[in-house]
């Protein structure tokens, strides 16, 4: 489906406005709300970040089809909208990422290898979220954009604002998220008290199995009007537009100028997840017609049409990503099993008596069957 | 040095226990690589391709295509030869968990001594719910023992859905000891409630009530066929009814042409002769949707639908645009024998490029046909019937039928699947049109 089915969008006889810099071919369009000036070795960067996290998803849906990993949420077909809104994050920025942020996590500094503890099943997420200003995954849908009101609601507190030391929340969720109540209470609270967050809405077309006409009936970025602060559309394959329109909305967050809604315009290539099979539910030409939008392909076609990167930049991407792969197979394979006492280690930071009590009976249990046969 | 590895089946779905071995991409011999797809399996879920842990050399295929096979069970044996030693650490994932499972199970040393079964515990699929039945666990402590209903006339203690429950199987409550929390009766209870005593007896006549027919073969080549193609062309379907009596006359006369001593002819010839003619008129009928393009083929392979003992087959008479009447008439006589006696060849079956299905032999008036995958129509023609029809103007009784003609809408618009089922209305009315427009 498209938007195009949506009431709003064709009852006014508009096209939602996308922001957009590169087209799906490749070429540079200005906006003139989106100014947007890199050097080439930042735009070098994108492609490389693009490209590494592509190459690390597919490795961990091959880890997951070899039974290493318990399930894996592809990110294929995103990678721009989260590479793009990623690399505009500060060092006092906070993101409340979903299951699928493996790319904003790469911009984070958090190792391929940490997120895959979770999805072996050997942790509940390896990385300090302090450390990386990344939060860890949230499986429940929606909630976590409650956790950045939050959060933003305190950096207020702080009386950081407008400072060099502000920081701004970043939520991330999906099309599917939107129809959550905790969504709806996150945008109350926001805009009430004007936190400093930034909603950032992956809206690739599929809440699972259902389509986008399940969730909405005007184009979600427009929702935000309703809630009283600002929403914006963004060419979700374009990373220099993600990268453009999430800039200016941290910008804004952290002068104290209240939320955004950025909705990336985006479409989810794989499964919803490994255990998901998208054949039964949407055709295949959606999926071709998505294709010819690739967000790497068009960086790709810009780079090497305006002579930024040659072909030997683009081979040595492309083995750096296989080595980055390579490792992150060798490091799940060695992925320690944690022991039966981990279960209680991290209940309480400090030690707790009752979950004491608990990991002795556990411990008691289990050495009950030392030297059992069965019955 | 050679040193083989295993790759025992993985659960690709969060609880699955099985999955159908669908295809081998690769064979004993071949050289494999980390991640290539080395195979096609069919789980409860999907069906999903596994790619190969290993790189070296294909050993063995443990396991043919068709074949049921349990989560862990190995599949593949690889040579990785003498590079490098060792392995991997600590073992799958799947290892490791086979290698806890043969430390607590005792196995049956003997196939006389087998061990007494446990239910076996169901994983649950996420997102699938849970079978009922699926989950028999042990109780952790000894159920509380089940409180005596109050006697004196208070509600015994059950949720509201349980309440409506009982309501609507029409069982009294306070007849029932509740077995749940607090002594409260539970949806169990209310069914025991319900059967009669000889309940346990009666369970296994019960299973009889249905069958289970697995699903391989022709039935689940045509399933997969007729879900792709339902999927992926956007069918439109067109309906026509046409009064056919002149076509029942002709076909009375050719059977007594010399020509068509030796053959049956049957109106479906000239239903056929009658699409042939139309497609020549309307070439985009004969044409395949190719992603990128469109296919428009030339030669016309005729697929006839041919229900037989094995299922739903579609052999088809190639290049049929080319043939005399009486060439077609004996085609598709061949053509209907080989099939139903289940000895269509593998080229009969492929390279269609239209298709007929006679949905009238099975009694109907009509259906919406579905495409067969890589073609851009089908027609269906429905039974012939004794109808009150206005001909020339007044009421009589004509021999009449239903045309449906299904065609992707990627490959044509109404106008031309319009055309087509027009074109074909048209010369089954009145058959001398075949020879105009031939």
């Amino acid at each position: 489906m498209t938007i195009d089915s949506v009431r709003g969008a064709t009852g006014s006889g508009l096209e939602p406005e996308l922001v957009q810099l590169l087209t799906p071919e490749g070429e540079r369009v200005a906006h003139p709300d989106y100014p947007l000036d890199l050097t080439g070795d930042e735009l070098r960067g994108l492609y490389r970040d693009l490209v590494i996290v592509r190459r690390v998803d597919r490795e961990a849906v091959a880890l997951t089809r070899q039974g290493e990993l318990g399930l894996w949420a592809s990110l294929l077909g995103q990678e721009a909208a989260q590479i793009g809104s990623g690399r505009a994050l500060g060092p006092h920025d906070m993101v409340f990422p979903t299951y699928r942020e493996h790319g904003v996590a790469w911009c984070r500094d958090v190792e391929p290898i940490k997120l895959l503890g979770l999805f072996r099943g050997v942790d509940h997420g390896g990385w300090d979220p302090a450390e990386h200003g990344f939060h860890l995954y949230t499986i429940v849908i929606g909630s976590q954009t409650l956790h950045a009101a939050g959060y933003a609601m305190g950096i207020q507190r702080d009386g950081v604002l407008g400072t060099d030391r502000a920081g701004a929340a970043i939520a991330y969720f999906g099309d599917g998220a939107t129809s959550q109540g905790d969504v709806n209470e996150a945008f109350v609270f926001a805009s009430v008290f004007n936190a400093p967050v930034v909603f950032f809405c992956q809206n690739n077309q599929w809440a699972i199995s259902e389509p986008l006409e399940k969730q909405t009936r005007i184009p979600l970025y427009k929702r935000a009007q309703g809630y009283g602060f600002p929403g914006v559309r963004v060419d979700g394959n374009d990373v220099l537009a993600c990268l453009a329109v999430t800039r200016k909305a941290l910008r804004e967050a952290r002068d104290g100028q209240g939320p955004t809604l950025i909705e990336a315009f985006t479409y989810r290539m794989g499964a919803h997840t490994t255990t998901d099979d998208p054949t039964r539910y949407r055709l295949k030409a959606e999926e071709e017609s998505w294709k010819l939008k690739d967000p790497i392909e068009r960086l790709k076609a810009y780079l090497v049409r305006g002579e930024i990167a040659d072909t030997a930049f683009l081979d040595e991407v492309e083995d750096e990503a296989k080595r980055v792969a390579a490792d992150l197979r060798k490091a799940c394979l060695e992925l320690p099993d944690p022991g039966p006492e981990a279960l209680f280690q991290h209940v309480y930071a400090d030690p707790h008596p009752l979950v004491g009590e608990e990991r002795e009976r556990f411990a008691a249990y289990l050495a009950s069957f030392e030297g059992a046969t069965g019955e | 040095m050679s040193e083989l590895k295993r790759f025992k089946l993985p659960d690709v779905g969060e609880g699955l226990t099985e999955a159908e071995i669908v295809k081998w991409h690769v064979a004993a011999g071949d050289a494999v690589e980390i991640n290539q797809t080395i195979v096609e399996i069919e789980t409860a879920k999907a069906v999903v391709e596994l790619p190969c842990p290993f790189e070296g050399t294909v050993a063995e295929l443990l396991v043919e295509e068709g074949a049921t096979v349990d989560v862990g069970v190995p599949i593949i044996a690889v040579d990785v030869g003498g590079g490098e030693a060792g392995g991997e650490p600590g073992g799958t994932a799947a290892e490791n968990a086979e290698a806890l499972k043969e430390d607590l199970v005792p196995v049956p040393e003997e196939p006389g001594m087998t061990a007494p079964e446990e239910p076996k515990r169901q994983p649950v699929l996420v997102g699938y719910g849970v079978k009922p039945g699926a989950t028999k666990r042990r109780a952790r402590k000894a159920a509380p023992p089940p409180r005596p209903q109050p006697a004196d006339g208070g509600r015994p203690l059950a949720k509201p859905p349980v309440r409506k429950m009982a309501k609507d199987l029409g069982v009294d409550l306070s007849a029932i000891t509740g077995t749940g929390p607090e002594g409260s009766i539970t949806r169990d209870d209310v069914r025991a409630a319900q059967r009669p005593a000889a309940t346990p007896a009666q369970a296994p006549a019960a299973q009889a009530d249905e069958e289970r027919i697995p699903v391989k073969g022709v039935r689940k080549a045509t399933a997969a066929a007729m879900v792709a193609s339902a999927f992926t062309a956007p069918h439109v379907t067109e309906f026509l009814q046409v009064d056919v009596t002149r076509t029942m006359e002709t076909v009375r006369r050719l059977r007594e042409l010399p020509e068509f001593a030796e053959v049956k002819v049957s109106p479906l010839l000239l239903v056929a002769k009658a699409l042939l003619t139309a497609v020549a008129r309307t070439p985009a009928a004969n044409a395949a949707w190719d992603g990128d393009a469109i296919v428009v083929r030339h030669r016309v392979n005729l697929g006839i639908a041919a229900a037989t003992e094995r299922g739903l087959v579609v052999p088809n008479v190639k290049d049929a645009h080319a043939l005399s009447l009486p060439e077609l008439a004996a085609a598709l006589h061949r053509l209907a024998e080989t099939a139903r006696s289940g000895r269509a060849s593998p080229a009969d079956l492929t390279g269609g490029t239209i298709t007929i299905t006679n949905v009238g032999v099975f009694g109907v008036d009509a259906g919406t046909p579905i495409l067969t995958p890589g073609e851009a129509a089908i027609l269906a023609f429905g039974q012939v019937r004794d109808m009150p029809w206005v001909h020339e103007g007044e009421l009589a009784v004509r021999r009449v039928t239903t045309l449906a003609l299904s065609f992707d809408h990627r490959v044509m618009d109404g106008a031309e699947g319009s055309a087509v089922l027009r074109d074909v209305g048209a010369m089954l009315e009145d058959p001398i049109r075949m020879l105009a427009w031939n």
